[in-house]
């Protein structure tokens, strides 16, 4: 017998019994973390997302209605079919309600093929993909933290409006890779630039050189990092040992974490410009949120793991509120009314799944500039929502197309 | 993927330096062949575990940095030592259990070897790169005109250049080279003569091991320290073996060289199948002439 | 015989067992199971029947998974077509890589089908039809012959149950003809095979043919399972799986692979979330069971529950 089946029965009958208040909520409710917990996603959600998702339960008060709240994880290694295979069996054997991290667009993307199958809610802070709110969209998945077309109106536009018109991409050849670099190229078309050429790259790929190589020989002005993580942080390096930057080209790491710059430090990655939707010494409420994080992990927090903490109190907010684990009734919840907190700020949702809220650019600081060993980012542009996540070619989800 | 396969020559200055970059990967190719060579030839062992053997060696550069605080150049030595008294555990407590029989146990207990090495440390350190600078003596670049060349890398070719003759000579052209081919071809023989065999055996595995550590430690700076840089690299040294000619040092050293540098030329005309190009010669090498370019048949 | 009398014992309470299982232990990981025994199976035919290891497997597992993924989802094709044109593929690439393979022996012969499998697997990777990284999701797993559904996942779980059997009947019927036996006289003999007037060539490139045409009918129906095709399903380590799977249970018998097949599926399913401990443990079954358990676990433990001294037969 499933054990979920045993539970609910059991409870269902306490309660009836009970007679008590007339709660919809039959199990105890638990939240799974999917990341990438050991490869070149580790850093940027990884086991620090689990630390995240543990934060908000408690600081939730870990129970609601009498039940446990309790949170699972598991490492998909990157990989789409562990993805789902555990996304499949965590809904259908374990009792998970929402999965959230998800990082990986091509895991992001399985998973929520299973989440539409099954109506369970998704709350996607890793992943970067547009596609996922956009010709993929689901009902019951939140893209939560941040996305390509935010990453691509946001650092792309700078870039080329800084003067930065001839572009080359060295793509990570995958799911995440493809969108970041077609949003990117949409939006420096758009502003006048030109796409030169691009080189797919395997994912986790150690050694650049030769993709470097073909990127200095297109002599564009601008070459596009569109990868993430462990990958972003090879290419820079070795873009340094080849002297890219020394040659007059110059690098754009098209999503950047502030584990990746921490890990490359100051000497390396200063000057570069990034998006993200939250650092941790941005006001007083991100400061004192963070102090929290990293009395736990020693790391100050990235926007995919302030994300989890987010999406994790949210969804259990819209729970009680909505007085249901219902997938379609908790999204409904949550779109009743904007989301505000230390992360997300105006945020609303939207019905393709996208969670619409500030986007910050920031540019690495000099290294003397820094007062701190994460002291790393200074504030350049606030991004209101609908500008971040404006798409220039509009959006194929019919949930919102015309 | 198609879309960057290109028909037109490429201009001079990046045919060049792609080559450059694939001699680098050819001097890993030779190194890591030679030793995987060498067991062979004078073991008749497939040895597996040579991939895992090039990531102890990484690591071993990394643990003694992060450690001890010693550098590369101490590690270049010690590194290589120390995976060679692990191949030596290795061949008496596993290997000499199956020296009569086929090859494909060899095969076997090695894969079945590497396997546990590698998922002990994917454990412990997860599996993308672990960090280990450029030795400062080594850092910055040379202009040579059509490209920036780092000196780190420039290094890499001839240290392994260096290493690959040095080994060659001392089996080709001295006595004890000339005791270990000899002790491969008769050892009854040649342990009639008074030299005790097995131990020579034992010496040479961890030799080979040594060998492939040697590399590791040179790759470290380079391809970052990862759990899972032994088992991306082993299939294509193994190809690369083949195509040598199993048991030829001079073949290993000569193919692999030679094939860092067609995969070189491969990413210059089409990159996506620079990875694939060595098991295709491969294949058409055994079909043609299965003991290889330089192996002697039978 | 005794002996023939514990076997069919045996056969018949596995086949009870298998009946009611969906409903004692969770049904995908019974369905993972089974597609890998039937994959374990086809390669068990090759290595322990004819005495030729494989490294490349998985090329054949992997390609018919594709296969199946995309013409099922892309053209809309019924399962049992699907699955028809997936073995098809497979037993094809079987033909060629077989012809070409079987000139050579032993290590070499593991050489050239790794080379093989290298190359579908470059092949799955730049495909625009494979989806790269991503994989083909989504596969609808439709309706057999237009009228069974098989999306319930009790359904599902008997039809693969029925492939499997399917599958495995062929294997024991070919072992037991005469092919098999000549098969046999090969690995045990072949210069004396070939002087009784067998063209062994011949026969062991039947042999390779159905071993590949079997594991594609086994990727095929995973791709169903899971309704996914991915890189992983023609990596190379899932062609050392296989033969771990094989090894483990036992070169040479005929349920040794699925028992094999079900250690591998378990540990997976059940020891996933702890990380690399899974390889560990692969990697050091496989170094016991080449020093000591060569005939696999169902080799050592087979005549003690038949209640005689069964020749496994292994011999790589």
């Amino acid at each position: 017998m499933r054990k979920g089946l045993a539970i609910f029965a059991g409870v269902a009958a306490a309660l009836l019994l009970s007679a008590g208040a007339e709660a919809q909520i039959k199990k105890d409710i638990k939240i799974g973390v999917l990341a990438d917990m050991s490869s070149l996603y580790a850093d940027l959600g990884g086991p620090g997302s689990v630390v995240a998702a543990k934060m908000a339960v408690d600081d939730f008060g870990g129970t609601l209605d009498g039940h446990k709240i309790d949170v699972v994880s598991a490492d998909h290694q990157n990989k789409p079919d562990i993805g789902a295979s555990y996304a499949r069996k965590w809904f259908d054997q374990d009792g998970v309600d929402m999965i959230t991290d998800l990082t990986t667009s091509s895991v992001a993307l399985a998973v929520q093929e299973v989440a539409r199958e099954k109506n369970k809610v998704l709350m996607i802070t890793g992943a970067a993909s547009s596609d996922l709110t956009g010709k993929h969209c689901a009902p019951t998945s939140i893209h939560y933290a941040y996305d390509t077309t935010a990453l691509a109106n946001g650092t792309g536009a700078a870039v080329v409006k800084a003067g930065g018109k001839t572009w080359f991409f060295i793509t990570a050849d995958y799911a995440f890779g493809h969108a970041l670099q077609n949003d990117t190229a949409a939006v420096v078309e758009a502003n006048g630039g030109k796409v030169l050429g691009f080189v797919n790259v395997p994912l986790n790929t150690a050694d650049f050189s030769s993709y470097l190589l073909q990127a200095q020989a297109s002599k564009a002005q601008i070459i596009g990092l569109a990868n993430a993580g462990g990958d972003t942080i090879n290419s820079i390096k070795q873009a340094a040992e080849f002297g890219i930057v020394k040659g007059g080209q110059k690098l754009a790491g098209l999503l950047l974490f502030v584990s990746d710059v921490h890990s490359l430090g100051l000497q390396t990655a200063q000057g570069l410009q990034l998006t993200e939707s939250f650092y941790w010494d941005q006001d007083d409420q991100t400061r004192a949120w963070a102090k929290k994080f990293f009395a736990k992990t020693n790391k100050e927090p990235t926007m995919v793991q302030a994300g989890v903490y987010s999406a994790v109190t949210n969804y259990l907010n819209a729970v009680k509120a909505a007085n249901t684990l219902d997938g379609p009734a908790v999204i409904k919840q949550l779109k009743s009314k904007p989301i505000n907190d230390f992360m997300i700020r105006n945020g609303h949702l939207q019905d393709d799944g996208s969670l619409v809220h500030d986007m910050y650019l920031y540019e690495v600081k000099k290294p003397s500039e820094s007062k701190g060993p994460w002291d790393l980012y200074k504030l350049v542009a606030t991004i209101p929502g609908a500008e971040a996540f404006k798409r220039p070619h509009g959006n194929e989800c019919p949930a919102v197309k015309g | 993927m198609l879309s960057s396969l290109h028909l037109a020559l490429p201009p001079a200055p990046l045919f060049f330096a792609q080559l450059l970059v694939g001699l680098i990967n050819g001097a890993f190719y030779a190194m890591l062949s030679l030793g995987l060579a060498v067991i062979f030839g004078l073991l008749n062992i497939i040895n597996f575990t040579h991939g895992a053997q090039y990531m102890l060696g990484a690591f071993g550069a990394w643990f003694l940095l992060t450690l001890f605080g010693i550098g590369y150049w101490p590690a270049l030595i010690i590194a290589p030592l120390a995976v060679g008294l692990i191949g030596i555990a290795i061949e008496r407590v596993f290997l000499r259990r199956i020296a009569g029989l086929d090859h494909l146990y060899g095969l076997l207990l090695t894969f079945g070897l590497a396997l546990a090495i590698e998922g002990v440390f994917r454990q412990e350190y997860g599996s993308s790169g672990l960090p280990y600078s450029i030795p400062a003596e080594l850092q910055g670049t040379v202009s040579l005109g059509f490209m920036f060349l780092p000196i780190y890398r420039a290094w890499v070719i001839l240290a392994s250049a260096a290493v690959c003759g040095a080994t060659w000579f001392i089996i080709e052209r001295t006595r004890l080279g000339a005791t270990l081919r000899a002790a491969t071809e008769n050892p009854a023989l040649v342990q009639a003569f008074g030299i005790n065999v097995p131990r020579l055996v034992t010496l040479t595995y961890g030799g080979g091991a040594a060998l492939a550590a040697l590399a590791g430690v040179l790759a470290a700076p380079i391809y970052q320290v990862s759990p899972l840089m032994g088992s991306s690299i082993i299939t294509v040294v193994f190809a690369v073996v083949v195509i040598g000619g199993m048991g030829s040092i001079l073949g290993a050293i000569v193919s692999g060289f030679a094939l860092g540098l067609i995969e070189g030329l491969t990413k210059v005309f089409y990159p996506e199948a620079s990875s694939t190009i060595i098991f295709v010669i491969m294949a058409l090498v055994l079909l043609v002439k299965p003991a290889g370019l330089f192996g002697r048949a039978g | 015989m005794a002996r023939d009398r514990a076997a069919w014992a045996w056969g018949v309470g596995l086949f009870v067992l298998a009946l009611v299982a969906p409903f004692l232990f969770y049904p995908v990981f019974l369905m993972k199971a089974l597609c890998l025994s039937l994959f374990a199976c086809a390669f068990n035919l090759l290595v322990g029947y004819v005495g030729l290891l494989s490294f490349g497997h998985a090329a054949f597992f992997g390609s018919a998974a594709y296969i199946t993924a995309y013409t099922v989802k892309a053209w809309g094709f019924p399962p049992e077509l699907g699955i028809l044109a997936g073995v098809a593929v497979a037993a094809a690439m079987g033909a060629v890589t077989g012809w070409l393979a079987i000139r050579r022996q032993g290590i070499y012969f593991a050489m050239i089908t790794l080379a093989f499998a290298q190359m579908v697997a470059f092949f799955a990777l730049q495909a625009p039809f494979t989806g790269g990284e991503d994989g083909i999701q989504g596969v609808p797993r439709g309706h057999l012959f237009g009228l069974i559904d098989l999306n319930p996942t009790l359904t599902m779980y008997y039809f693969v149950l029925a492939m499997f059997l399917i599958g495995f009947a062929i294997i024991v019927r070919a072992i037991d003809s005469p092919f098999g036996q000549v098969l046999k006289a090969i690995r045990e003999n072949e210069p004396r095979a070939v002087s009784l007037g067998y063209r062994a060539e011949h026969y062991k490139l039947l042999a390779f043919i159905l071993s590949a045409a079997l594991a594609g009918m086994a990727g095929s129906v995973k791709a169903l399972v899971f309704q996914f095709a991915a890189l992983s399903d023609v990596d190379w380590t899932m062609s050392g799986q296989v033969v771990l799977m094989t090894l483990i249970g036992g070169l040479g018998t005929i349920l040794g692979p699925v028992a094999g097949a079900f250690i591998i599926a378990t540990m997976e399913t059940y020891l996933g979330e702890t990380g690399s401990w899974v390889t560990i443990i692969e990697g050091v079954i496989f170094v016991v069971c080449v020093l000591t358990f060569r005939r696999g676990i169902v080799g050592v433990v087979a005549p003690y529950l038949t209640g005689s001294r069964q020749r496994s037969g292994c011999h790589v």
